[in-house]
């Protein structure tokens, strides 16, 4: 098999795993238990929070909440800051943030608040010209997406963390790192956002772990309320395994961000221009750089998305697509959509999302196998003139 | 990952009968590409034989699936033979398909029916006045009042979650829900005779109070807004708009294209509605 899906989940590093197994046999105790048999996963929360603390490149271990996801760690910073600051009711986000924050602001939408979706351009970036005007003396919260999940294409956070500090100081800048995170470097400390979210299994660990990111000035409401864990802010006894595994985690993640930048981005753009070169309906969805290293959409046209998928299971190759058909929804993907990706290869687009386990060989074969699959399936399209026109122009 | 049959899984990887037959007698059509799937079908008839098929499809594994086991279903059928197939039989030939898929066998027996019309004529289905029948009811996926009665007569569908599996009607912005719940009570109930009784003033209180309740407001919920229901003043509705519709600019048309409208449908045609 040969896994291009990162950016939905990754294989728990075998190192990860090593560490956490202590924490899921004898190494039972509560870490607030008052013996001493408590003090080994006491003090493996403190060394993975220290761990998630570098990762983020954070001042104070302090800062770092651990969570169960990123889901959680998006709706722990928005509902928090929004239950502290009641009187400002406006918030301003983007078009083509992950459902799991792009609802949780549909709901607030509907308790009252006004909220400002900015759009993107053809090649996903985004508009921070309009972000800026939109921002008010009422505004809650700017929340932007480090980098896109089906793009890959990098915002300008720290940029638009330092305009709106330097406008509405009281404005909350919320950043789902979601993407970011074990791709690019991330080094809060240096920028001026109050809130940055992270999932453990988008970089080796496991998957039911997250963590966030909290300025110290920044005050939250909790999202669960209960014991004095987490300093009060997330309630329930520690997950010390999973825990101990995204601090794993994030030092090996640490550490390969410099090969994530040559090594992975080297593979990445072997496939991409090795698939665009070959084939003839292919197209790059974005622009070429800007974006994580791993990330590459391809809108494949006049062909469904679902089909390529099948077809690229079925030769052991696992990448995903934002069509309509394999989301269960009717709609393609609404980034897609921003972006006004060309409805002919809207529904055709795959998102190939690598790691640092990817070989050479694995992306030569995709590379290699590619064309004689788009042949067979643009063989059964009914857009046969459109495409002998595109083959035309592609001069093929 | 869809569960999908062994012959879903066979049909689109050795896809049969794919391709175009240059002089085809019938040619049939559904779907757009723009909606994420079309399919084109070709038949060679001899006689009123269908001799050969072939088809050309853009959609997911069961749009293909679908579309190469239909030709494979009528070659060597009489087109009287042909018209009785329904999506149903698609999929049952299938060995089932997923019910959010159920639509790729829908859009296969379109083709077929928009094959058969150019035979036959057109025959739109005797219980629906022709007038409505082409009447788009969902403009996101261009389903017509037609395809959904369709539907729901074949596959037996009771609510508007199964009319969307099967039509994709609905499975996009979601403003025709309330339409294709209406066709749905429709076509199981009769159609409602409305008459223009006459309503005492606190009858008339009630059954404003009922459909604004049952009908208006969980629409206007959708979009974060809500509605109440002030007084009745003769046939003057007084209604606030609250929540999101609260000062929202399009607040106007709300009142007059949607909720004057389904009270004037529903309790009485003289009725006027005004904000408070």
């Amino acid at each position: 098999m040969i896994y291009l899906d990162n950016n939905a989940t990754t294989a728990i590093d075998k190192k990860v795993l090593e560490e956490m197994l202590p924490y899921l046999s004898g190494e039972y105790a509560n870490p607030s238990s008052m013996y001493d048999f408590a003090k080994k996963p006491a003090a493996a929360i403190r060394e993975a929070r220290v761990k998630v603390r570098d990762f983020f490149g954070a001042q104070n271990e302090k800062d770092i909440f651990f969570t169960s996801c990123g889901s959680e760690s998006a709706n722990m910073a928005i509902k928090g800051v929004l239950n502290c600051n009641k009187e400002k009711r406006h918030i301003i986000t983007t078009k083509v943030e992950h459902p799991c924050v792009l609802n949780t602001y549909k709901w607030f939408e509907k308790q009252g608040y006004e909220v400002d979706y900015i759009g993107v351009n053809a090649q996903g970036e985004l508009d921070v010209e309009e972000l800026k005007e939109k921002l008010r003396k009422d505004t809650a919260l700017v929340s932007v997406m480090y980098a896109n999940n089906e793009t890959g294409v990098i915002h300008p956070v720290e940029e638009i963390a330092e305009y709106v500090k330097s406008h509405s100081p009281e404005t909350r800048v919320f950043v789902d790192g979601v993407q970011a995170a074990g791709k690019i470097p991330l080094n809060v400390k240096e920028t001026k956002i109050d809130l940055l979210g992270v999932s453990g299994h988008k970089f080796h660990a496991p998957k039911g772990i997250g963590a966030l990111y909290v300025k110290p000035d920044v005050r939250l409401t909790p999202l669960i309320n209960g014991g004095h864990q987490e300093r009060g802010m997330r309630a329930g006894t520690e997950n010390v395994p999973y825990i101990v595994g995204i601090g794993k985690a994030a030092e090996l993640a640490q550490d390969a961000l410099k090969y994530e930048a040559t090594e992975v981005k080297r593979l990445r753009d072997k496939l991409e221009s090795g698939i665009l070169r070959s084939v003839f309906n292919a197209r790059l969805n974005t622009s070429i750089s800007g974006r994580v290293p791993n990330t590459s959409n391809i809108g494949f046209e006049y062909v469904e998305g679902e089909l390529i998928l099948l077809h690229l299971s079925d030769i052991g190759v696992c990448a995903s697509s934002g069509s309509a058909c394999t989301s269960g929804s009717l709609e393609p993907s609404h980034v897609l959509r921003a972006m006004g990706v060309p409805f002919t290869a809207l529904h055709g687009s795959i998102r190939f999302s690598l790691s640092r386990f990817n070989t050479e060989d694995e992306i030569d074969y995709v590379i290699g196998k590619m064309p004689a699959i788009m042949d067979k399936l643009t063989k059964i399209s009914p857009f046969q003139d459109e495409l002998i026109e595109l083959k035309k122009r592609k001069g093929l | 990952m869809w569960d999908y049959s062994e012959k879903v899984l066979d049909h689109y990887r050795n896809p049969r009968n794919v391709g175009k037959i240059d002089n085809a007698d019938l040619i049939g059509e559904a779907g757009s590409l723009a909606c994420g799937d079309s399919l084109k079908l070709y038949l060679k008839l001899d006689g009123d034989k269908i001799i050969d098929a072939k088809f050309q499809t853009f959609g997911c594994g069961s749009a293909v699936a679908s579309s190469s086991i239909l030709t494979e279903m009528i070659i060597g059928k009489t087109l009287d033979e042909a018209k009785k197939i329904t999506n149903k039989d698609i999929a049952e030939e299938l060995g089932g398909l997923p019910q959010e898929k159920m639509h790729c066998s829908v859009m296969g027996h379109e083709a077929l029916e928009d094959a058969l019309k150019k035979y036959y004529g057109d025959s739109i289905d005797d219980d629906l006045p022709q007038d409505t029948a082409d009447k788009i009811v969902c403009t996101c996926f261009n389903v017509t009042e037609n395809q959904i009665w369709e539907a729901i007569k074949v596959n037996n569908l009771k609510t508007v979650e199964e009319v969307t599996n099967y039509t994709k009607a609905g499975g996009a912005c979601g403003r025709c829900k309330s339409t294709i719940k209406d066709i749905i009570d429709t076509y199981w109930k009769g159609a409602p005779k409305r008459e223009d009784v006459h309503l005492t003033a606190t009858q008339k209180i009630l059954k404003i109070s009922k459909v604004i309740e049952q009908q208006i407001s969980p629409e206007l919920q959708k979009d974060g807004g809500d509605i109440e229901f002030i007084d009745l003043d003769g046939n003057k509705v007084k209604v606030k708009l609250t929540g999101m519709c609260q000062g929202c600019k399009n607040s106007r048309m709300t009142i007059k294209t949607f909720v004057e409208s389904i009270l004037k449908e529903k309790v009485d045609s003289n009725l006027e509605v005004v904000q408070e």
